[in-house]
């Protein structure tokens, strides 16, 4: 994939965007204005950006809650964002669901749950669709490297194999289930070798490195994009934070978070893009400003929204009758269809918003809204 | 036309929804080439090709897990679990992926998981499975259990049709029943999912049931016409989630006495929350003490004086009757 100036600037905005959204949610936690749990990916933004940059329109990605990155680069709205972290009544779940538990399928996110690996099968639900109903279309799903212990993670890739699904499968290995170490969890020493054994390609790649990890997702894209079934990419990682931000992770040795605090993938990148002389101050400042702008939007928005109307609280349990449309295919937005909108509140889904869609034109215009 | 099993309004009812809409599609272990371990797929490979009739590896949770992709992007899937017993090993597709999809998400998930349930065949501890109360609990999922042919097809059909993640338990010794075998309507036709149907009218009591049982309760009232001159209503329940309450209700206002018998084991089963519901809506119009006839809390055993003791029949039916009657 060929990278012009504008697209190389577009991917360090998402990456910025990503970890500022993030440091702003914190912000808002630590407030106690966020209603649960945060989780949040400092250290993953090359992979879970890069990794999604390869994709093209009508792709699905079936994203794990370090994936924000992912979803921005997706279209996925940070006004939508917000509106879960602050359990708001207009969120995409409504206030029922918090997080990146985020998605709707026409625009191609499947929404996660917190079993992580399930949704690995759900992919190949997904891809099996696009394969039966011959479309030209492909699925991203990603895993921690904790996922790749479920059974799920193994009866997917073996599935998606014998079927020739065309997935690509993303492991995001960041050193850490929680507390429990990589050497802990399996006895290999690159995940990647797990495709071996379904008889897909499989590689490793260095996950903090944006271009590097653009280029080998792009490999497997195109290997699967190709009708040769899956493959898989092991982008290793750190999660330099812990698991939440009720975590500290002390148990993560200190010279090692210094390691990869060191190997930040914004950083390097930003002193590539300046080294390319690609970012200049005043568009580093002008992005910046960019970010700072969809950030303050999303949260005031957010913190303008209604809470969640406790009347509603046993409502929506069975989806209406009624005609399905097969999503991507001619006519799938009509809303005589049942899934065309929102059924609960007769509105488009909202986990996407065409502004917040990444623009790839000039790169000041890049990310305006 | 010919008066058709059980298993055969099964395979009818999968075939003609297969052929109506080419969103209908099924896959499981073994239900391609061989036909189902039951036979209920036979022949449909030949018509629909292995793109729509899919044997997979043995992998429940990429069974059902698929199944869910699938309905998200628009798709009919039926999910064979071989044995519903299996169903366990995709558990958390159906509890936390499928059921809760549409009420945080929005998106309808329109699939069917089903598979041979029940006792009575010296299945064992792990072929022998009535899963129905995990699922019953677990809002968002629609539970149903056919007990004739008719209703095996025409519930398999509005399951199909409903957008909704719908558990179809077939059971397993009612398959090739002979006394089972009617003749269907030739037009198409479904039996809507949330309805009961009164098999038996009667004013002395009411029995509630569903699945093999409905049979065994039938012959009970049949004896206590006979032999105690009493008239019993038997309810086939048909579809657990959602429960036809009205039904239920407006038997027992009129029987005011109720009988409850399942298959399966005793404790937080179908009939402790049927009891639940008849004491907080009927309780002035109850004459004596809701009662309930189920297995044992126990697992399912295998040999066959254990099985016979285990399981509800008619007898069991019969005795529970006549104390009931007492009052």
């Amino acid at each position: 994939m060929r990278l012009e100036r504008a697209d190389l600037l577009q991917i360090y905005y998402l990456m910025r965007l990503t970890r500022a959204m993030e440091d702003r949610t914190r912000t808002l936690f630590l407030q106690g204005r966020v209603a649960g749990g945060v989780y949040t990916a400092q250290g993953h933004e090359a992979t879970t950006v890069g990794a999604a940059m390869t994709l093209h329109d009508g792709d699905c990605i079936v994203p794990q809650h370090r994936d924000l990155g992912m979803q921005l680069t997706r279209g996925g709205s940070p006004r939508a964002v917000m509106c879960q972290w602050l359990a708001r009544g207009n969120s995409p779940t409504l206030g029922r669901d918090g997080q990146l538990h985020i998605g709707d399928m026409h625009h191609g996110i499947v929404p996660m749950i917190s079993m992580l690996g399930e949704s690995l099968p759900v992919a190949c639900g997904v891809a099996l669709t696009m394969k039966m109903r011959k479309h030209s279309t492909i699925v991203m799903a990603t895993c921690g490297d904790g996922a790749t212990n479920t059974g799920p993670f193994h009866e997917a890739l073996n599935f998606a194999s014998v079927q020739q699904l065309p997935v690509v499968f993303v492991i995001e290995n960041n050193g850490y289930a929680y507390s429990t170490p990589t050497h802990k969890q399996f006895a290999i020493e690159n995940l990647a070798e797990r495709a071996l054994a379904y008889g897909m390609p499989g590689e490793s790649v260095d996950g903090n490195d944006v271009l590097a990890v653009i280029e080998a997702v792009e490999r497997a894209v195109e290997h699967v994009r190709g009708g040769k079934g899956p493959a898989l990419v092991e982008c290793k990682t750190f999660r330099v934070r812990g698991h939440s931000e009720a975590d500290k992770a002390d148990y993560v040795p200190q010279e090692l978070r210094v390691e990869w605090l060191a190997k930040d993938p914004i950083v390097r990148f930003e002193a590539y893009l300046t080294g390319e002389k690609i970012l200049t101050a005043a568009k580093k400042a002008k992005i910046e400003e960019q970010v700072r702008a969809v950030v303050d939007d999303a949260v005031s928005f957010a913190e303008q929204s209604p809470a969640p109307d406790p009347a509603t609280v046993a409502g929506y349990i069975y989806a209406p009758g009624g005609p399905v449309a097969i999503i991507g295919e001619p006519g799938a937005e009509d809303p005589r269809y049942v899934n065309a909108l929102d059924s609960r509140t007769g509105r488009p889904f909202n986990t996407v918003t065409e502004t917040a869609k990444p623009q790839f034109g000039a790169p000041e215009e890049v990310g305006k809204r | 036309m010919s008066a058709v099993t059980y298993l055969e309004a099964i395979s009818q009812a999968i075939r003609e929804e297969m052929r109506r809409d080419e969103a209908v599609f099924l896959l499981g272990e073994d239900v391609g080439t061989y036909g189902g371990a039951f036979k209920v797929s036979a022949g449909l490979l030949e018509e629909f090709g292995p793109e729509r009739v899919i044997d997979t590896p043995m992998a429940e949770a990429a069974i059902i897990g698929s199944a869910v992709g699938a309905a998200l992007m628009g798709m009919r899937p039926i999910a064979e679990m071989q044995f519903i017993d299996f169903i366990t090993c995709g558990f958390d597709q159906i509890i936390n992926m499928a059921s809760k999809m549409y009420w945080r998400a929005g998106m309808p998930v329109p699939m069917v998981i089903r598979g041979p349930s029940g006792g009575g065949v010296k299945g064992g501890p792990f072929h022998s499975a009535s899963p129905e109360v995990w699922f019953f609990h677990t809002p968002g999922i629609k539970v149903v259990v056919p007990a004739t042919a008719y209703d095996a097809k025409g519930l398999l059909k509005a399951a199909i049709r409903d957008n909704n993640p719908v558990l179809y338990l077939e059971h397993k010794l009612l398959y090739r029943m002979p006394e089972l075998r009617e003749e269907l309507p030739a037009e198409d036709y479904i039996v809507p999912l949330g309805k009961a149907i009164t098999r038996r009218e009667g004013e002395d009591m009411t029995i509630l049931t569903y699945g093999a049982m409905v049979h065994q309760c039938l012959k009970a009232a049949q004896v206590l016409e006979q032999e105690d001159g009493l008239n019993v209503e038997v309810i086939d329940l048909r579809s657990l989630s959602p429960l036809d309450r009205e039904a239920i209700l407006e038997s027992v206002k009129h029987t005011n006495k109720v009988l409850i018998v399942h298959e399966d084991t005793l404790t937080g089963g179908i009939g402790a929350e049927l009891a639940a519901i008849l004491a907080e809506d009927l309780f002035e119009y109850l004459d004596g003490p809701i009662t309930r006839v189920a297995a044992p809390d126990a697992p399912f055993p295998y040999a066959p004086p254990l099985e016979e003791a285990y399981l509800p029949n008619a007898d069991k039916i019969l005795a529970a009757t006549r104390k009931l009657a007492a009052y």
